[in-house]
């Protein structure tokens, strides 16, 4: 390994320090400084983020098992905004007093997912592909059960364990026919040899459904609500915004590359599953009451709409899926962040709960305001933008009808969204939350995602850089 | 700068400075700074359109302006305006004027509520100078989504319900609008080159008619379903009862006319072939939208939904004369589109300042007002008439030039639909008079309404304004109709290439 190598792994590598130095760091604290703990790892993550935006070699590494190239590296910058924001989220609930003696599990179990899904995106074989995804979850599972003296969270820490070890199982399986019908399993050496024999159909669609439990795609989203409700807070929009965004990267490099030659098989699956995704996604959301419930159906759907854009397998595509990924992390993580801040507050998580809620906290509610419609798609935010660039794409292939049909359900999803703001601006409370005032690291966090909600649709040059870092099948 | 982008730039900072005051007495008069100020430059606007048509310049599109957006979709924001759309900011700026001081008594959370509206006005004023398909449907959904947040949180009776149903289909409309634009834009270059959003780039070339028959419907109806296309027309009653005054003043008067004005430049420009073909399926449709929203505004109680059913049948006639295809019935169109506009803007505004001094909108409970309001009573008659048809109006222009035009045709089917579309001025008179009747005229029998006092300023202000331009158009409809003919040459002429009579 020389210089070059170490640079090209820059984003995994500075992780792992990261990883390191906080561990260290938690050894020399003593009880009353633990929580500059939070100061010190935020501070290096941001130096992490910027220093991943810093211009770098591309080329592939242990004999092309591992890969960098331009599309990949904006995605690990993009997972690394995402993270970032998400930590400083956490500040305030990481500084409970239960909290406490775990500050620096968090940031390590953090870290390490995060180190996890830059492997997996980086990967050129698929065994790197499977260690990386292997590496993103299992720490996820123990985040979920952070507050382990909660049933809930337990649970859902149980769940999601059981339901990765379930799909990487039924990955596995996939993976074999793969590597049975071609003898390799490099990406540019399978991509070659994958036709449509049965058995590598059958191989496809093993790795799709080991895929689309990550990303909660229907009929393999049963555990999301569930364990988004249990997890704490922060968590939850960690595993909705981060983890599916980095799985989404991983199955559209995949497709795009591994899979081009039966591109044909894989958009009639990926066509049901949208319809489905979107459809069944967004139903059930309206009739939640829990907000972290009622995220999670959104979430669901969004995976939907990502879906539509990818189909078409064409340039627009990928890049419309990377930039609406970029959207929905700063929109969910505005929406996200507003439930943290008064769950970590007031404890109360129910859509009836925030009746009210704009006579009492004008400026949460604005956020949360902004957030949903962006998450709806409504001008002039990057939701908008977003998702007319995916059906944009999908329309380029000739799938009017897919199209109509997600836009119908874009309509679903602005009445649920509407009945939370209608909860907040218009319902008449007697009681409503009472006023108080969040934090700093809260407000920066909420500041950033409405400045991303607002900027990234209107600077059409983001959109450009992704688009040229962006390749067709 | 270009004189259209400060259409968008002075909503835009007029809000900024409404959020950055304290006091909620200068948020009134902030806001009416703004939008007085919008009036004068689209007083300067029609005067520099109409110059610079008089030195000659017969380009399609004047003030164009053209900024590369995305790029990589070929995305512009495109700016441009011909006689029909300085018409109709024309018109929306009256009503935006006349909106904001018909609100001028709102106490309930003032600086949202002047935000909310404003920024509907942003939408609007948007919507009529893009010509880039792209910003228009970014503008119309800007425009339709403060809707909600306006009727739910001032609106009156049913407004969760009623707002929800308004957003919900018109949403689903722009649902359908959405489809049609990218269908519009993947056709738009059939012999190979670059794809585009721009409709005059676009109105050049033929889309392939194989395209055309799918995506003309779908443009018409999305468009049609803001422009209460039966059976499409359902959100309009409940929204616009529901509504805060100026909220159903800005609605009835200009956002309706956002489906006529989308229908005709999106659906009917660009696709006149299929248009030529389908347009009988709409006739029928629009036809019943002008005789049934009239009959059912014989039968209601509530003022509101009296003028919410007449501008269905009103803003069905104006689809019903763009359908027509022809060069009169498509200028009588779009005079009614600004003569409703201007009148139903009026009523909303009366009704609001009625119903703030007597309580009530049944027509049951009030009568005899034109002895202790007479100022408002008569502007409510003059409302009345010019909504009915009367000459001197700006109402009867409309009509006359419409049914002239749709009669024009020489075949049965349209001129039996066109005497089925007549019988509704006869309804319109039954159902106007009927209210006078009633409500001003008459007895006072409520004894409670014999204190009430007449206009204030800013009420005058607003129905005064309002009035001037319908008698103003009324009389000299002229200048109006020349500076809409000329616009009309386009399509005029892909029309006559395929039904020359």
């Amino acid at each position: 390994m020389n210089l070059v190598n170490f640079s090209l792994m820059r984003h995994e590598l500075l992780l792992v320090v990261a990883a390191l130095l906080i561990l260290i760091v938690e050894i020399f604290a003593s009880s009353k400084s633990r929580k500059s703990i939070s100061l010190f790892s935020i501070v290096l993550f941001a130096v992490i983020t910027i220093v991943g935006f810093l211009p770098s070699p591309t080329g592939t590494l242990f004999g092309g098992m591992y890969e960098v190239n331009n599309t990949r590296l904006i995605m690990k910058n993009i997972l690394n905004i995402g993270s970032l924001l998400v930590l400083i989220q956490s500040v305030t609930w990481l500084n409970k007093d239960e909290n406490h003696d775990k500050i620096s599990e968090y940031f390590i179990l953090l870290v390490s997912t995060l180190i996890g899904m830059n492997f997996m995106i980086s990967a050129g074989h698929f065994l790197m592909f499977y260690l990386g995804l292997e590496l993103a979850t299992i720490p996820i599972a123990a985040l979920a059960a952070y507050e382990r003296y909660n049933n809930k969270s337990a649970e859902a820490g149980i769940k999601l364990i059981l339901i990765s070890s379930l799909s990487s199982g039924v990955l596995l399986y996939g993976l074999t026919m793969i590597y049975g019908t071609t003898g390799t399993l490099y990406f540019n050496e399978v991509a070659q040899l994958y036709g449509n024999e049965n058995l590598q159909i059958l191989g496809f669609i093993f790795f799709f459904s080991g895929m689309a439990f990550k990303i909660s795609i229907v009929p393999f989203h049963l555990w999301t609500a569930d364990v988004y409700e249990g997890a704490p807070v922060n968590i939850t929009s960690y595993l909705s915004v981060i983890s599916k965004g980095a799985a989404v990267f991983i199955f559209i490099i995949v497709l795009f590359t591994v899979f081009p030659l039966i591109i044909i098989t894989w958009q009639k699956i990926i066509y049901v599953s949208a319809v489905l995704t979107m459809t069944i996604g967004n139903l059930f959301a309206i009739r939640q009451q829990n907000l972290k419930r009622f995220l999670a159906f959104s979430s669901i759907s969004q995976a939907g709409y990502i879906l539509v854009g990818l189909i078409g397998g064409n340039q627009i595509g990928m890049a419309s899926v990377i930039y609406y990924i970029l959207v929905y992390i700063f929109s969910n993580l505005a929406v996200f962040g507003v439930v943290a801040a008064i769950s970590n507050a007031k404890g109360k998580e129910n859509i009836d709960e925030y009746n009210g809620l704009y006579k009492t906290n004008p400026g949460l509610s604005l956020v949360m305001l902004l957030g949903l419609f962006s998450l709806g798609g409504i001008p002039p935010f990057a939701g908008f933008f977003g998702k007319f660039f995916l059906f944009t794409a999908a329309a380029q292939n000739g799938y009017y009808i897919l199209v109509l049909i997600a836009v119908l359900n874009t309509i679903i999803s602005l009445y649920y969204y509407l009945l939370v703001v209608k909860a907040m601006f218009i319902n008449n409370n007697e009681a409503p939350i009472e006023k108080f005032r969040s934090d700093f690291p809260t407000r920066l966090a909420l500041g950033i995602c409405i400045a991303g909600i607002v900027i990234t649709g209107f600077a059409s040059i983001i959109f450009e850089v992704i688009k040229n870092m962006s390749f067709g099948v | 700068m270009n004189i259209l982008s400060l259409f968008v730039l002075i909503p835009v900072l007029t809000i900024t400075g409404i959020v950055l005051i304290k006091d909620m007495r200068q948020v009134k008069i902030v806001a009416s700074i703004g939008m007085g100020l919008q009036l004068l430059l689209s007083a300067l606007l029609i005067f520099l359109y109409v110059s610079a048509r008089h030195a000659g310049d017969t380009a399609e599109m004047l003030f164009i302006k053209d900024i590369v957006w995305f790029k990589s979709l070929n995305i512009h924001y495109a700016v441009g305006v011909d006689g029909i759309s300085v018409a109709m900011i024309g018109l929306t700026s009256i009503v935006v004027f006349a909106g904001i001081f018909a609100s001028w008594e709102l106490e309930f959370l003032t600086k949202e509520f002047f935000i909310s509206l404003i920024l509907l006005a942003t939408g609007v004023f948007g919507f009529f100078i893009s010509i880039d398909l792209f910003t228009m449907f970014l503008f119309y959904e800007l425009a339709v989504i403060p809707m909600y947040l306006l009727i739910g949180i001032w609106g009156s009776g049913p407004k969760e319900y009623s707002a929800m149903k308004l957003t919900l289909m018109l949403m689903g409309a722009s649902a359908l609008i959405l489809v049609g634009i990218l269908g519009i834009h993947f056709n738009s270059a059939p012999d190979g080159g670059q794809m585009s959003f721009n409709i005059l780039e676009i109105s050049r070339i033929k889309i392939p008619m194989k395209a055309q028959y799918i995506f003309f419907p779908l443009t018409f109806v999305g468009f049609g379903v803001l422009g209460a296309l039966f059976p499409f027309h359902t959100w309009s009653p409940d929204g616009h009862s529901s509504a805060p005054t100026a909220v159903s003043m800005l609605h009835a008067g200009v956002l309706m006319k956002l489906g006529g004005y989308g229908a005709f430049r999106v659906a009917m420009f660009l696709m006149p072939e299929a248009a030529h073909e389908l347009a009988w399926i709409f006739i029928i449709l629009t036809t019943i939208s002008v005789v049934y929203g009239a009959f059912s505004a014989i039968v209601q109680k509530d003022l509101k939904y009296i003028n919410a059913y007449s501008s269905v049948s009103h803003c069905g006639l104006v689809l019903f004369a763009i359908l027509m295809m022809n060069q009169t019935a498509m200028n009588g169109a779009i005079i009614q589109m600004i003569s409703h506009g201007l009148m139903t803007a009026l009523f909303f505004a009366l009704i609001g300042m009625i119903y703030s001094r007597t309580h009530t909108r049944l027509i049951n409970e009030m009568g005899g007002l034109m002895k202790v309001i007479p100022f408002l009573s008569v502007c409510y008659v003059i409302a009345g008439l010019a909504s009915l048809g009367l000459p001197g109006f700006s109402g009867f222009v409309a009509e006359m030039t419409i049914f002239a035009g749709a009669f024009q045709h020489p075949d049965l089917f349209h001129r039996i639909m066109t005497i089925i579309a007549i019988t509704s001025i006869v309804i319109t008179a039954v159902y106007i008079l009927r209210v006078i009747a009633i409500l001003l005229l008459g007895p006072a029998t409520n004894e409670h309404y014999e204190h009430l006092t007449d206009a204030k300023w800013y009420e005058k202000v607003s129905t005064i304004t309002l009035i001037s331009f319908i008698v103003f158009i009324g009389l000299a409809p002229f200048w109006l109709s020349s500076m809409i003919r000329g616009s009309l040459q386009p399509i005029i002429s892909k029309i006559l290439a395929l039904n020359p009579f």
